[in-house]
C-alpha cells in the first residue's frame, strides 16, 4: 500500500536556511546540507528546497548548495523558487532535483507548465499555489504571497494540471504559520477538482494535526511542513509511529 | 568498476552519487568497449519506452546491452530501464523491448480501480515473491521503497521477485539469472535502496 508522505520544507536564502511566519520575520534556522541529512536519515520521505534568494549571487549559492545536498541524499528532491523558464528547470534537475515546482513563474507564464512536462515528463512537475480567501473566494497569491492575482484557485490549479502539472502543493495562506491544522476545507476543494497527487502545506502545529488530515480528507497525498520540523516540535520518527497507530500507511525507518 | 549506461535519457547524478555513498566505482558511459569491460552494468532511464528504445537501438547500446546480458555479468535496470528489458510497450503505440526477460509493459490503469491515481507515485511495501532474490539480501519483507511510474511489467510472472501493492500487485522487481530490474529507484529510496544497490554491486558473475 503506497504510503502518505511527510515533506519537510527548507526555504533557502543565500545558502541558509529560514522559515517566515505568515511569510514575513524570517528567521535563520541551519544548514540546508545539515537539515537535509538529519530528515532523510529520521524518516522524511521526500524534501523540498524553496529557493527565496533574489540575486544571482543567491541563485548560484542555491544551485551549489542542492548539489551537495543531492550527492548526499537519496530520497527525491523537489526545488522551487525562481523557477521562471525551461532553462530554470534545466538548471536544478542538473543538480540532482527530481521534481520541479513552479509557482509565480507559471502565473507569468502559464505555457511553462506544458513545455516542462512534454520536456520532462508530468511528474517532474509541481504547481505549487499560495491562496487566500478572499471574500470567501479562494483566490491565487503571487510573488511569495503578497500579490493577490484575482485568480480564482480551484480552477487555476486543475488548468494547471489539464496542461500537465503532476502534482499539486497547496499552500494556504491563511493557516500559514499558524499552527491550528491544516486548511481541510481548502484541501477538499482540491482534492475533488484533480486527479494528481494533492500535498497540503501550511498550518500543521503537532502530530494530531497529519493525523486529522489524513483520516479527513483520504484524497491528499502528502503533508508538508516546515518550522514545527526543523525547531524539533514534531519529530518525523514520532509522527510516523503516530500514524501507524492510526491506521495511516506510513513509511518507518 | 560499474558501468552506468548513459544513452541521453534521464538524469544520471542521483544513481553515480548513491553508488559513490556505497564506495562503488561507477562511471556514466555511452562508450561500449568501456561497458564491456565493466564488472556490472546499469541500464537508467526515465520518459517515454519508444523514445528511449530507439536512442538505445540508434547508439548502437541496445546491442551492447544483450551482449552483457548473455556474458552472464550483473546488469540492472532501473525504472524505464527495467522496462526496456522486457519484449514489448504498449506506451504510446506498440514498441519492442530487448526481450532479455518475457513480459511486457501495460497501462496500470488496465489493473487498478479507478479511483486511484496515476502515476503510482510514492513509496511503497516491496512483497518479496517466492525464496528472498539476492539483490534484497539486505532488505526486509515489507520495507518501502520510491516509485514513480504509469506503467507496469505483465505477463511476466516467471521473472517477478517482488511486487507493491496498488490496487492490484504491480511488478516491482524482475529478474532472469543475472539480468535484473527494478521499477522503482533504489537510487531515491534512502537507505533501502542503498542496500539494493549494494547487493547488486557484490554479486559475482552469473547469480542464482
Amino acid at each position: 500500500m503506497i504510503t502518505k508522505r511527510i515533506i519537510p520544507c527548507l526555504d533557502v536564502k543565500n545558502g541558509r536556511v529560514v522559515k517566515g511566519v505568515n511569510f514575513e520575520g524570517l528567521s535563520d534556522v541551519s544548514s540546508p546540507v545539515e537539515l537535509a541529512r538529519y530528515y532523510s536519515e529520521n524518516g522524511a520521505d521526500e524534501l523540498v528546497f524553496y529557493d527565496i534568494t533574489a540575486s544571482a549571487e543567491g541563485r548560484e549559492l542555491f544551485t551549489d548548495i542542492l548539489t551537495e545536498v543531492a550527492s548526499k541524499i537519496f530520497i527525491p528532491l523537489t526545488v522551487g523558487g525562481g523557477i521562471n523558464t525551461l532553462a530554470d528547470f534545466d538548471r536544478v534537475l542538473k543538480c540532482g532535483a527530481d521534481k520541479v515546482s513552479v509557482n509565480s513563474g507559471a502565473i507569468r507564464n502559464p505555457a511553462l507548465i506544458g513545455e516542462a512536462a512534454k520536456r520532462y515528463g508530468d511528474q517532474c512537475v509541481v504547481i505549487s499555489a499560495d491562496v487566500k480567501r478572499v471574500d470567501g473566494v479562494f483566490r491565487v497569491f503571487a510573488k511569495g504571497g503578497r500579490e493577490n492575482t484575482g485568480m480564482e484557485a480551484i480552477s487555476w490549479i486543475r488548468h494547471c494540471v489539464d496542461m500537465g502539472a503532476g502534482e499539486v502543493v497547496l499552500n494556504s495562506i491563511d493557516t500559514d504559520g499558524v499552527k491550528r491544522g491544516f486548511d481541510l476545507e481548502m484541501l477538499a476543494a482540491v482534492c475533488n477538482a484533480v486527479k494528481v497527487p494533492v500535498i497540503a502545506s501550511g498550518g500543521a502545529g503537532k502530530i494530531e494535526d497529519f493525523i486529522t488530515l489524513f483520516h479527513t480528507l483520504p484524497g491528499v497525498d502528502a503533508g508538508l511542513a516546515a518550522s514545527i520540523f526543523h525547531f524539533g516540535e514534531v519529530k518525523i520518527s514520532d509522527l510516523k509511529e503516530e500514524m501507524k497507530k492510526a491506521g495511516i500507511p506510513a513509511r518507518l525507518v | 568498476m560499474v558501468a552506468i549506461i548513459d544513452y541521453g535519457v534521464g538524469n544520471l547524478f542521483s544513481l553515480k552519487s548513491s553508488l559513490a555513498a556505497i564506495g562503488a566505482t561507477a562511471t556514466v558511459t555511452a562508450d561500449r568497449d568501456v561497458i564491456r569491460a565493466a564488472d556490472r552494468v546499469i541500464l537508467p532511464g526515465v520518459g517515454a519506452f519508444g523514445d528511449a528504445a530507439e536512442k538505445l537501438r540508434a547508439t548502437g547500446l541496445a546491442d551492447v546491452v544483450t551482449e552483457v546480458a548473455k556474458s552472464g555479468k550483473p546488469i540492472m535496470g532501473i525504472c524505464l530501464g527495467m522496462q526496456l528489458l522486457l519484449e514489448k510497450s504498449f506506451e504510446y503505440g506498440e514498441h519492442e523491448g530487448l526481450g532479455l526477460i518475457e513480459g511486457e509493459i501495460r497501462p496500470i490503469a488496465e489493473v487498478i480501480p479507478r479511483e486511484l491515481k496515476i502515476p503510482h507515485i510514492g513509496w511503497n511495501a516491496l512483497h518479496f515473491c517466492g525464496n528472498k532474490h539476492p539483490l534484497f539480501k539486505y532488505l526486509n519483507e515489507g520495507d518501502c521503497v520510491y516509485f514513480v511510474h504509469s506503467y507496469y511489467g505483465a505477463r511476466c510472472e516467471g521473472a517477478v521477485i517482488a511486487t507493491a501493492e496498488y490496487g492490484a500487485a504491480l511488478t516491482a522487481a524482475v529478474a532472469k539469472g543475472n539480468v535484473m530490474g527494478c521499477q522503482f529507484h533504489p537510487e531515491k529510496s534512502g537507505n533501502a535502496g542503498l542496500a539494493i544497490l549494494r547487493a547488486f554491486c557484490e554479486m559475482e558473475g552469473t547469480v542464482c
